[in-house]
């Protein structure tokens, strides 16, 4: 489903190129679960940020269920985001003067998807995810695990195929952040790629696969793909 | 994205930073009303100075003597002449158009008016009985001046209300004698109370036939010719009778100015109209200071919602989409501001008609809507860039925050 081919980035720092990612050659299928590791500076996030379409690769290609979405532009790209892509990120990224509902609701009024097919989906996301009782509430008066799950929510609402989790766990204790990576894990059993990227080796040896990354290079992998 | 989950997203933005909307409003508001309550004003002026003209009579044309045309150097004016005057006969003549109703000379002074003890200086008219219809007075007692002979000069006088009552009191006034100048006038009316009108207080005046002011301040020229046209198509027409006739009969020198009451009108129409809308544009010029405003608190905005955008961008908005909802957010917040704006002028409009009563104070129609559309002009094209700004945010760096 996700294939990377002789994809590399490099950024302009002052007037000298660094390269965050080189040579990079990866294939993702449905239903893999993947955990992408390495020290920070290694360039897991920004492989993670290209397989999300929030990047481009400079050199490479990058196909997505069999066409090259390098390609594309930005309200292209931004389409496929919305059908396909689910993101949870470390710091949960709410809106903070929306309610969970509202939250959960965001991605698909975004995609214009009519208010009754909405509020149905919303409801049983929140049922889903135990936090029905939550669903008026702001995230300022949420729980950190709550957070993390109505941004869970959030990112399937849409049914997409891929979920990308940067440092899910990174601002939750380990008790919720296990509670956390659980949730994640049951998506994988509906068939969605689950690609984690963590310095967490906890949280990174829960993957089936398991990509380990230096500059900007996979150096090793272990298990196998679906 | 539906154009009403656009709305609710504008407004649950603007709802999440109450002051920072509510001052934005507020610069909006106070534009919008500022142009409301000055043209307003404006307009009143206007009004006022029209309905002042309209009090003097319809179709009105009105001969003054003298010349006040530079149109090249007559021969008095060499010889060192005064221009002749206007007789009373000059009056009459005027008569034989047929583009003329009526007419009613003029003559002004002031006597001092006196009955037993009581006496003061008062401003006396002459003039005849049409001048009660010309000038669109009003009778209160009694009757006007007799019609008749216009050089019969009949002691007869027809006070203002307010000598009336200074002078009699509670006494019938009508049957009366009273002393003006040195010559004993009886008093056969008493004017309608009718207030100012061109800086005239009819109340405060005593009419006699023109022929007996004549006499009581040793003149034979008229101050004015007040003609009245048979119609308002009539005008001109009677105007250049009036020209002809005056020309005729001063032996071929123009030495009368005519004008009508509508060219003045209109001349004062027209600077008064300008007037308004130069006060109106200054006043504008404070909606495109609160369209600055409202610009910079955008560009505030987008830079404290960067990880919002960053956010809207992952979760699959293209770029124009999020120009959208910043425009929705501009478009909403002049609308709410020119309506709260709207409110407000119409309420100081109100309070100026209050304290002003004679002002006909209201804002013209053309004002208000030019008021509000650039309210919503400027907000909307202020909020281009911040917008714009917005939409070409980097996901990756707006999510990082930085």
């Amino acid at each position: 489903m996700i294939e990377f081919s002789q994809v590399s980035r490099s950024f302009t720092v002052g007037d000298q190129q660094v390269a965050a990612l080189r040579g990079i050659d990866l294939n993702i299928t449905a239903g893999d679960y993947v955990s992408i590791m390495g020290p920070s500076g290694s360039g897991k996030s920004t492989l993670l940020n290209l397989i999300g379409l929030l990047d481009r690769p400079s050199s490479g290609t990058y196909k997505l269920d069999g066409g090259n979405v390098t390609a594309l532009d930005d309200v292209q790209q931004a389409r496929v985001r919305s059908e396909k892509i689910g993101f949870v990120f470390q710091s949960f990224h709410l809106v903070p003067r929306l309610t969970a509902a509202m939250n959960i609701e965001l991605p698909m009024i975004l995609a214009g998807i009519p208010p009754a097919e909405r509020k149905t989906r919303v409801v049983k996301l929140l049922e889903n995810y135990g936090l029905t009782d939550r669903a008026d509430h702001r995230p300022d008066q949420l729980s950190g695990g709550q957070r993390q799950r109505v941004a869970i929510a959030r990112a399937t609402s849409m049914h997409p195929a891929v979920l990308l989790a940067d440092e899910p766990t990174g601002n939750l204790d380990q008790t919720t952040g296990k509670e956390v990576m659980s949730l994640l894990e049951q998506l994988v059993e509906q068939n969605v790629a689950l690609i984690v990227v963590t310095h967490d080796p906890v949280i990174g040896g829960r993957a089936v696969r398991q990509i380990h990354m230096v500059d900007g290079q996979i150096v090793s992998e272990t298990g196998r793909s679906k | 994205m539906r154009l009403i989950d656009v709305a609710q997203f504008a407004t649950g933005s603007l709802r999440g930073s109450p002051t920072r909307t509510l001052l934005m409003m507020l610069a909006m508001s106070i534009g919008v009303a500022a142009v409301v309550v000055l043209t307003a004003l404006g307009e009143g002026a206007r009004r006022y100075v029209i309905s002042q003209f309209s009090s003097l009579g319809t179709n009105l044309v009105i001969v003054l003597p003298g010349r006040t045309e530079t149109a090249g150097i007559g021969p008095g004016m060499l010889l060192g002449q005064t221009p002749r005057e206007i007789s009373l006969d000059d009056a009459e003549a005027v008569l034989r158009s047929r583009a003329v109703k009526r007419i009613a000379p003029l003559t002004v002074g002031s006597a001092m008016l006196s009955r037993d003890a009581l006496n003061r200086e008062v401003v006396v008219l002459g003039s005849t009985s049409d001048l009660l219809e010309v000038r669109h007075m009003s009778l209160g007692l009694g009757k006007f001046l007799p019609e008749g002979d216009i050089h019969e000069s009949a002691s007869v006088c027809v006070l203002g209300n307010l000598i009336r009552r200074e002078l009699f009191g509670n006494e019938q006034a009508v049957g009366q004698w009273v002393r003006l100048g040195d010559r004993r006038f009886r008093v056969i009316g008493v004017l309608a109370e009718q207030g100012e009108s061109m800086g005239m207080r009819t109340d405060e005046l005593v009419i006699v036939p023109v022929a007996s002011a004549h006499q009581l301040f040793n003149t034979s020229g008229l101050f004015r010719i007040l003609i009245e046209a048979k119609s308002r198509d009539a005008i001109e027409q009677a105007k250049r009778d009036a020209e002809e006739i005056m020309f005729q009969r001063h032996k071929g020198e123009k030495d009368v100015t005519v004008i009508t009451q509508d060219a003045v009108l209109a001349t004062f129409d027209r600077i008064l109209t300008a007037l308004t809308m130069a006060v109106g544009g200054i006043a504008a010029i404070s909606l495109a200071v609160a369209g600055v405003l409202i610009m910079n608190v955008m560009l505030i905005a987008v830079a404290q919602r960067v990880k919002e955008i960053g956010l809207l961008k992952a979760l699959g908005a293209p770029g124009r989409q999020i120009r959208a909802l910043f425009f929705a957010e501009a478009a909403l917040l002049s609308t709410i501001g020119s309506a709260a704006g709207l409110v407000l002028g119409y309420a100081g409009s109100i309070i100026i008609g209050q304290i002003y009563p004679s002002l006909p104070v209201s804002p013209p129609w053309w004002a208000v809507l030019a008021a509000c559309a650039t309210a919503l002009g400027t907000g909307i094209l202020f909020s281009v860039w911040p917008a714009r700004r917005a939409a070409r945010l980097d996901p990756v760096t707006a999510l990082a925050g930085r």
